[in-house]
């Protein structure tokens, strides 16, 4: 596998700005995590692996809150992206999502508990079956994960579970974008007798039926969830639904 | 060559002053009988052991008031060694102004003394002082050696306090925290704001509700132009003869919440709102990236929510 790879990397790399280009490599972790090769294997399986700048991954390099670290994954620079799959190395839950951008763009924001100090990585698998991998680290004092959810603490949740806020833009710097809130409690299952209950997965349709794109949250997105999409070309509402792992749905429109 | 080794030595000799763990605390004069000891305007870190508070004291008729005991056991007891070396007088309470750690780890020095505070504090204190104890640990390190949350055990109200034979008052606010003693010297005109007010250094703001922080420094500058008046003690920061440090801090604090609010509405998501640079008049404020990264992650989820409409 790895010559027809080297090959694929010296023609990326011929389009590439060459500060780009110099950054691509096939193997040592630019991270340096002693978990890389664990990563690599749990998530990407024996597919060829490069690590690509065009894959950004933004978060604070120290994290003020363990429960709500921002991560902005933006790989809209990499044409035919099929699957991202964000992970954190040292998370006792490593995958924090999965998203498949179909009509929109490949960009994706939300928010993490993270356990303890730890990369946090998006591997972008093109349609040519190579996964391209970006990461960044962050630094925080961690207990993002057994800490308990703000819900375990009140009731209120339960009359509220699922319920979306969101809002689109239509213009200034931030046109295409659409951001969202949902209302749930994405417990971790790692606190005894909490069992695991998060979102699984989240639809966006465009006013004509069309998928943009599907996201499949993990236990470690943070509770009450918010996203950040590009809508791409898109127009008009922008219909979200989904359900958790115990089977409840929701469907909120979101008006541009 | 030369100034490499220049630089060794004196990171050689910042390492011995750490090691001895001697906070080093001289106590300034801030009107006849009161004194305060001024903490530097950076973060807490191994080499300052938390020394980033103001603390202080009064010398009444009749005994010694402390205002906050500062952030860890160690600090406590040399603070208390060194108002023994200005004054004789027992040292008869301690007020906490506010339940952050840095204010009150220094309680049990005075383990012997009644320590008071609003009622809101004394909970604060009680709820999350081991936490925030913790955190220190991790943070100043080995300074912290023995530190232990000591809970105030009496309780403070809005109004006139006769200690010692000198006459104080207590004015209860919150914005900071959820509550925030404020205490006025009438003999000296000395008002000790607490963190209600930073000075040449940006504020924190883990607790913070901005409107009421707003609310409460109007009503502190309004204090600054009563009569009598003469010296403002914040709590970080440089000591000042008028209300231009409550300007800087209501300066920052509008600045932050009116960026955060607009960026918000403008689309941005948490990433997008911590890349922002700071405007150029806060960009050489001591600690401003950290703490305005910090509160990026205390106050944009609450806008955010407002921007898209959800409810709290």
């Amino acid at each position: 596998m790895r010559f027809p790879l080297t090959i694929a990397a010296i023609a990326l790399a011929a389009l590439m700005p060459p500060a780009e280009a110099a950054a691509l490599r096939e193997n040592g972790d630019p991270l340096n995590s002693a978990m890389w090769s664990d990563m690599q294997k749990t998530f990407l399986g024996a597919s060829p692996v490069l690590f690509d700048p065009r894959v950004k991954v933004t978060a604070p390099s120290v994290a003020e809150s363990p429960m709500q670290v921002p991560v902005t994954v933006d790989a809209t620079a990499l044409p035919g992206v099929v699957e991202v799959v964000v992970f954190a190395d040292f998370n006792p839950i490593a995958e924090v999502l999965r998203f498949f951008p179909e009509q929109a763009p490949a960009f994706l924001g939300f928010r993490v508990k993270l356990q303890q100090s730890t990369p946090v990585r998006a591997a972008v698998r093109t349609a040519d079956g190579v996964w391209h991998v970006g990461g960044a680290w962050v630094n925080t004092v961690g207990g993002g994960c057994t800490a308990p959810s703000a819900a375990a603490g009140s009731k209120e949740w339960q009359q509220r579970l699922n319920e979306v806020s969101g809002r689109q833009w239509s213009e200034g710097p931030n046109a295409g974008r659409l951001r969202l809130r949902i209302v749930h409690p994405m417990d971790t299952g790692l606190i005894a007798g909490t069992p695991a209950f998060y979102l699984e997965e989240i639809s966006f349709t465009n006013a004509a039926g069309q998928r943009l794109m599907r996201v499949q949250p993990h236990e470690p997105v943070s509770e009450n969830p918010v996203f950040t999409l590009s809508r791409g070309s898109a127009e008009g509402v922008i219909e979200a639904s989904g359900r958790d792992n115990n089977g409840n749905v929701f469907r909120a429109r979101i008006a541009p | 060559m030369k100034r490499a080794l220049c630089v060794l030595l004196i990171l050689a000799a910042g390492q011995l002053g750490a090691a001895d763990f001697d906070y080093r605390l001289a106590p300034v004069e801030l009107a006849r009988d009161v004194y305060g000891f001024i903490g530097k305007t950076e973060d807490f870190t191994t080499s300052n052991g938390g020394n980033i508070v103001n603390t202080a004291f009064i010398v009444a008729p009749q005994g010694v008031v402390v205002i906050d005991s500062g952030p860890s056991l160690r600090y406590g007891q040399q603070m208390r060694r060194a108002i023994a070396g200005v004054s004789a007088k027992p040292v008869v309470l301690v007020i906490n102004t506010h339940h952050h750690p840095d204010h009150f780890l220094g309680n049990q020095a005075y383990a012997d003394v009644p320590i008071a505070a609003l009622a809101e504090t004394r909970n604060g204190i009680a709820a999350d002082g081991n936490a925030f104890a913790e955190n220190l640990y991790q943070m100043s390190g080995d300074w912290m050696k023995g530190t232990e949350v000591h809970v105030p055990n009496k309780l403070l109200t809005a109004g006139p306090l006769e200690v010692a034979g000198r006459r104080l008052r207590i004015v209860a606010l919150d914005g900071h925290t959820g509550a925030d003693l404020v205490l006025v010297d009438e003999a000296s005109g000395v008002l000790f704001a607490g963190d209600l007010v930073f000075n040449g250094r940006a504020p924190t703001t883990p607790h913070a509700d901005v409107a009421h922080w707003l609310a409460a420094l109007d009503q502190l500058e309004a204090l600054t132009r009563a009569p009598g008046f003469t010296a403002l003690l914040p709590g970080h920061g440089a000591p000042s003869a008028d209300a231009a440090p409550i300007r800087q801090t209501r300066a920052w604090l509008t600045w932050l919440n009116a960026s955060l609010r607009d960026g918000a509405k403008a689309g941005l998501d948490m990433n997008d709102a911590l890349a922002r640079p700071l405007p150029p008049e806060f960009a050489n404020m001591p600690v401003a990236a950290s703490e305005y990264r910090r509160s990026v992650g205390h106050l944009f989820p609450a806008l955010e929510l407002d921007a898209l409409g959800a409810r709290h």
